[in-house]
């Protein structure tokens, strides 16, 4: 019961009814300054200032090749940015590594990487982390105990913590990587493409999901194609352009035609200028 | 919640369907070979089947671990003759018996752990690894022993191969213990976890920060481990070190391991069907001699037994995957 961790409620998580000014108070749980980070002569990201917050849905969003992926493999540590920092907890990285990342919470969340196919659902969710009775034996259950409870709170429905991971849909995979994630003490869930190759009814599951995990205060970061359920989930939309940031806007402020014209450079001539530095 | 709680007691149970069918075929040549020849039902007999399967048992399970993790070791026989060649050596230069046998021990671990470093560092293909070092312990053997088996042995040395505990003997417990050490191992340690894992999906176990290459190495080392027990059973029952001891050794634990329902593939893993199956495998052995089947068929029948074995098993869990996982990969 006490081993599942939460993190705590911030402030300004209550005021969320309106919006205060932009950027919101409270304290960001990661903030990226000026990152850049180029692979031989193609500059993936040019510059990028961005904060993510606890009890925040941020969605990535941008056409391919836009540096969304480059940003999120920073963010977890896989890659090393060529100038710039990361600040997390009052402290500043020039770079992270990814054992690094999962110490200070940020945990990606993989449908299929993180998850083995022939383990049961409590198995998967304790890999690496198994409670051990009597310094051998694995304790099942307890880790089964664990594991219902803690997919109780997250709202997945499995049919039973003792189900190879192999017979679970793909939404019910996503609920148990994200319940992984947590018992790793993920603070910051990373989501690349979390409702890709999913149907209707599954995918409105996961988006409900990472929807709460807002909610419970957890920063959560989503990169997605599918501006629909973009708009469905997230609290704050920033659209990659070319490795800039061009946008980073709260939901409400903006409608789902605006964004398109974002990700597309409809308004080139008011883009190349200024609209970079679109964040005060 | 009823109906999911039946699904899952179906899964269950189709995951031990090989174990059971191994079950009924074993039952059912038992009954067919006691109504053939009044010598198999006597206890004589039995024993003997348990004494010849204690080898395969002793070898076979190592081997559950190395394929359950996605490997294969093709090195056990010649390891076996190796770890038999260097207690003989030790014994003959004047050493205890406890203490050769450790060192033959000592070098099945070794080997074991060189494979696993070879597949685990280098990333090279556990089949080409295993079979250079199948080779190269087969020809350290006989360089060792210069071709010439060497034999006499302490008291202490050969009751390991045909002494005397009750009615059993020293292999049959050894198998036992073992294969209880193994099946609590496999099913009940993070090891266990882990050599799963590691056949599974390698990837998300390296992700949750779990040493890859330690355990594969362990899975190999343990798997050296038995293969000189075997070394030391095949030695003290002879009272002879072969260089040439184990001789298909491999082939035969293999085969067991596979037709006990762990999958080539990895990730899937039964000590009680590798029990089973080297029960099964020792009782056809004995019933082909029984019934006076000229030994070449013997040969040919544990080929095909294994040909049909695998062929089951891989139409089985291709059937699994294609109807539990219609929209993924």
């Amino acid at each position: 019961m006490t081993t599942v961790s939460s993190p705590e409620k911030s402030s300004h998580h209550g005021e969320k009814k309106n919006p205060g000014p932009f950027p919101p108070k409270g304290l960001p749980f990661i903030r990226l300054q000026n990152i850049k980070k180029r692979f031989g002569p193609v500059i993936a990201l040019d510059g990028i200032d961005l904060a993510i917050y606890p009890g925040e849905v941020t969605a990535l969003v941008g056409d391919n090749g836009a540096g969304k992926s480059t940003l999120i493999k920073i963010i977890s540590g896989v890659l090393k940015p060529d100038e710039g920092e990361l600040s997390l907890n009052g402290k500043v990285y020039k770079h992270l590594t990814p054992s690094r990342a999962i110490e200070l919470g940020i945990s990606t969340v993989y449908q299929d990487l993180a998850l083995v196919d022939c383990l049961d659902v409590a198995s998967n969710i304790f890999l690496g982390r198994e409670p051990l009775k009597a310094a051998f034996f694995v304790d099942k259950k307890r880790m089964n105990k664990e594991s219902e409870e803690l997919l109780r709170r997250l709202n997945v429905s499995i049919p039973s913590v003792t189900t190879p991971v192999e017979f679970l849909s793909g939404g019910q995979r996503q609920g148990v990587a994200v319940a992984r994630s947590i018992k790793l003490q993920g603070r910051m869930l990373i989501f690349d493409e979390p409702t890709a190759a999913m149907g209707v009814s599954e995918s409105a599951k996961v988006l409900e999901l990472i929807r709460s995990l807002g909610d419970e205060g957890f920063a959560v970061l989503v990169i997605s194609h599918n501006l629909h359920h973009v708009f469905a989930i997230a609290d704050r939309i920033c659209v990659l352009r070319n490795g800039r940031l061009i946008k980073n806007i709260r939901k409400e402020d903006t409608d789902l035609e605006e964004v398109v014209g974002f990700i597309v450079d409809s308004n080139q001539g008011r883009s190349k200028g200024t609209e970079a530095k679109t964040r005060q | 919640m009823e109906k999911s709680k039946d699904k899952i007691i179906k899964i269950s149970a189709k995951n031990s369907l090989p174990q059971l069918l191994l079950i009924f075929v074993l039952l059912g040549m038992a009954l067919f070979l006691s109504l053939a020849s009044p010598f198999f039902l006597t206890w004589e007999n039995l024993r003997n089947i348990l004494d010849h399967s204690s080898l395969y048992i002793i070898l076979a399970l190592g081997m559950t671990f190395v394929i359950a993790s996605g490997g294969i070791d093709l090195s056990v026989g010649a390891v076996a003759a190796l770890s038999g060649v260097c207690m003989a050596v030790a014994m003959k230069g004047g050493l205890g018996v406890g203490a050769s046998i450790l060192i033959g021990l000592a070098v099945g671990a070794a080997t074991g752990t060189l494979n696993g470093a070879v597949i685990s560092f280098l990333k090279i293909n556990p089949f080409i690894v295993t079979l250079g070092f199948m080779s190269l312990w087969r020809g350290l053997s006989l360089i060792i022993t210069g071709g010439i088996p060497i034999y006499g042995f302490p008291r202490g040395f050969t009751w390991w191969g045909s002494g005397h505990i009750g009615p059993l003997n020293p292999p049959i417990l050894l198998a036992a213990l073992l294969g209880l050490f193994a099946a609590i191992l496999l099913n009940m340690s993070r090891f266990g976890y882990y050599t799963l894992a590691l056949g599974g999906n390698e990837e998300a176990l390296r992700r949750s920060g779990v040493s890859i290459h330690l355990y594969k190495n362990l899975v190999y080392m343990l798997c050296g481990v038995t293969a000189a027990l075997g070394g030391l059973v095949v030695t003290a029952r002879l009272n002879t070190a072969e260089p040439l001891a184990g001789w298909m050794l491999e082939l035969d634990s293999i085969a067991a391991v596979v037709l006990g329902g762990t999958s080539m593939n990895g990730g899937r893993g039964s000590i009680a069907g590798t029990l089973i199956a080297c029960l099964l495998l020792g009782t056809l052995r004995n019933g082909l001699v029984i019934l006076s089947i000229p030994s070449y068929y013997q040969q040919l029948l544990i080929g095909l037994i294994i040909l049909l074995a695998v062929i089951f098993a891989e139409v089985r869990s291709r059937k699994k995957i294609s109807g539990s996982k219609p929209n993924s990969r």
